[in-house]
């Protein structure tokens, strides 16, 4: 498709003897959602990480927008402001309070004045429903808390593609909620999301696609109404019977 | 397995509760000792000479100490970024330079620099001490470095990449602020040892504080007397900075563990 903003192309990855990724194909359109689902050690996590290259790939190629990531002429720093990144323990700055997390990268990285990151800062805050933490620092948030902090200090650098790495995985099940309602507004607002998750709820609310991937590959894509209720593939039959 | 934890400079561990605390005992018996040699010893007293004559050392000494001290945390900080480095041979160069300086005995590095290399550098006592203490001191903060910015989270360097910082912003914004807070106390304690081995460069024509007291000593032959002050001189230096470090390590560890 023309209008594919992720592309990724025959992607193989090994760690050591392990081949974690096997020849990977999959495209992501503008404003699309994508569910990658899949047991541990099916590659899903490294999948998405190749796409802003913390992990290299060894075969294969992923293009974000017209730029080549795995290229080693790569603008990967230009190309990462493109592209946010969600992760399963947050990794929240515990050094620097809310909205100085938030507010980092934008002034270190975009150099743009300390009004209007400020300024940004507080309405992503209040945009993920924190408007009052903004002087907390991470240690005094709860999980839910902290996750969308991270996701406003994504936010902050007005990527076009957010990427999440098992989001609600680390997080007590009273606070996963907090975290998919934001999910869920910005796929409303039509942003590109490859997320990595097993949430059905989300899935079944917000993505238009679901990605099973089994050792290494993808088994099966497929609408998440469909998916779930008439799997094609005996793999994936089995693994949702698993998880629901 | 059990782990033994060493500490060099710092409290002595479990003896630190109540007035009758080994580090009270020791410092204000330290301080009154001095007080009483000086003015409570019958006359002819030679401590009023000695002290004198022996603390002007202490200028030199602290001289030594604390301009050494400031090369070395520079030596150290780069040991320490180049024994993480991606660059294999950055890497080699910090790791060899830290397995050198470990493996020979200080006061040989400060024969070497003095005797066998003052004469081709040019280099006078002061300069030589403070040269020699350096790197040896920067290869030892350099391995408290090292393993102050590994214990830090990868996913903190990784989040600061995926925000499209560089890995040099990453390190100096994200990295680097929270292991200071983390070898703060390592630090402190590398500087009290610092302060006690400045006795070392007495040897180098260097007037520190134990040099002041030999000279005086082998003037008078009073060496009991001189060598005492001197001793608890640097006893009551060496456990004022220690408690000094203790305060701030307690502090850094009650204010990382805030909360509402």
């Amino acid at each position: 498709m023309a209008n594919d903003i992720i592309r990724i192309k025959n992607a193989r990855k090994y760690f050591g003897h392990v081949q974690a990724l096997k020849g990977v194909d999959l495209e992501i359109g503008k404003g699309e959602v994508v569910l990658v689902i899949g047991p541990s050690g099916s590659g899903k996590s490294t999948l998405l990480r190749c796409v802003n290259r913390l992990e290299h790939l060894d075969e294969g190629e992923i293009w974000v927008e017209e730029d080549c990531v795995t290229s080693p002429h790569a603008n990967i720093r230009k190309i990462r402001e493109e592209v946010g990144m969600v992760f399963q323990s947050f990794n929240l700055f515990p050094h620097l309070t809310a909205a100085q997390n938030i507010a980092l990268a934008p002034l270190a990285v975009l150099h743009e004045s300390k009004a209007t990151v400020e300024e940004r800062a507080k309405a992503l805050l209040a945009r993920v429903g924190l408007a009052d933490k903004a002087e907390s620092y991470p240690d005094q948030l709860s999980g839910g808390q902290q996750q969308r902090v991270a996701i406003a200090r994504a936010l902050a650098m007005q990527p076009k593609i957010m990427l999440f790495d098992e989001p609600t995985s680390a997080l007590d099940p009273e606070m996963i909620k907090e975290v998919l309602d934001v999910m869920l507004d910005l796929a409303k607002e039509g942003m590109t999301m490859m997320v990595v998750s097993h949430e059905m709820g989300f899935a079944r609310a917000a993505a238009h696609r679901v990605v099973f991937m089994d050792d290494g590959l993808i088994v099966e894509v497929g609408h998440p109404s469909k998916l779930f209720s008439t799997p094609k593939e005996e793999r994936t039959k089995r693994f949702l019977d698993h998880i629901l | 397995m059990p782990v033994v934890v060493m500490t060099d400079g710092l409290l002595v561990p479990g003896s630190d509760k109540g007035v009758l605390s080994a580090w009270n005992i020791s410092f204000f018996g330290a301080i009154v000792v001095i007080l009483a040699l000086r003015f409570l010893s019958p006359s002819p007293n030679p401590y009023a000479e000695i002290f004198a004559f022996v603390p002007s050392g202490l200028s030199a000494t602290f001289g030594v100490t604390i301009v050494s001290f400031i090369f070395a945390l520079i030596l150290g900080l780069l040991a320490g970024l180049g024994r993480i480095a991606k660059t294999k041979a950055i890497n080699l160069v910090a790791t060899t330079y830290v397995e050198i300086i470990r493996g020979i005995p200080l006061l040989v590095q400060l024969f070497y620099i003095y005797y066998a290399l003052g004469p081709l550098l040019h280099l006078k006592g002061p300069a030589s001490a403070i040269l020699a203490m350096s790197i040896c001191y920067g290869a030892y903060l350099g391995e408290i470095f090292r393993a102050g910015i590994q214990s830090i989270p990868k996913g903190q360097m990784e989040a600061a990449l995926a925000l499209g910082m560089s890995r040099t912003q990453a390190l100096w914004r994200v990295v680097l602020p929270q292991t200071v807070k983390i070898i703060l106390p390592p630090i402190g304690n590398e500087s009290i040892a610092l302060l006690k081995d400045s006795s070392l460069v007495s040897i180098l024509a260097v007037s520190d504080l134990l040099r002041r007291g030999r000279e005086y000593a082998s003037t008078t032959f009073n060496y009991l007397q001189s060598f005492t002050v001197v001793a608890l001189i640097y006893l009551i230096m060496t456990l004022f900075f220690s408690r000094l470090v203790g305060i701030m390590e307690k502090r850094l560890r009650t204010h990382g563990k805030r909360h509402n």
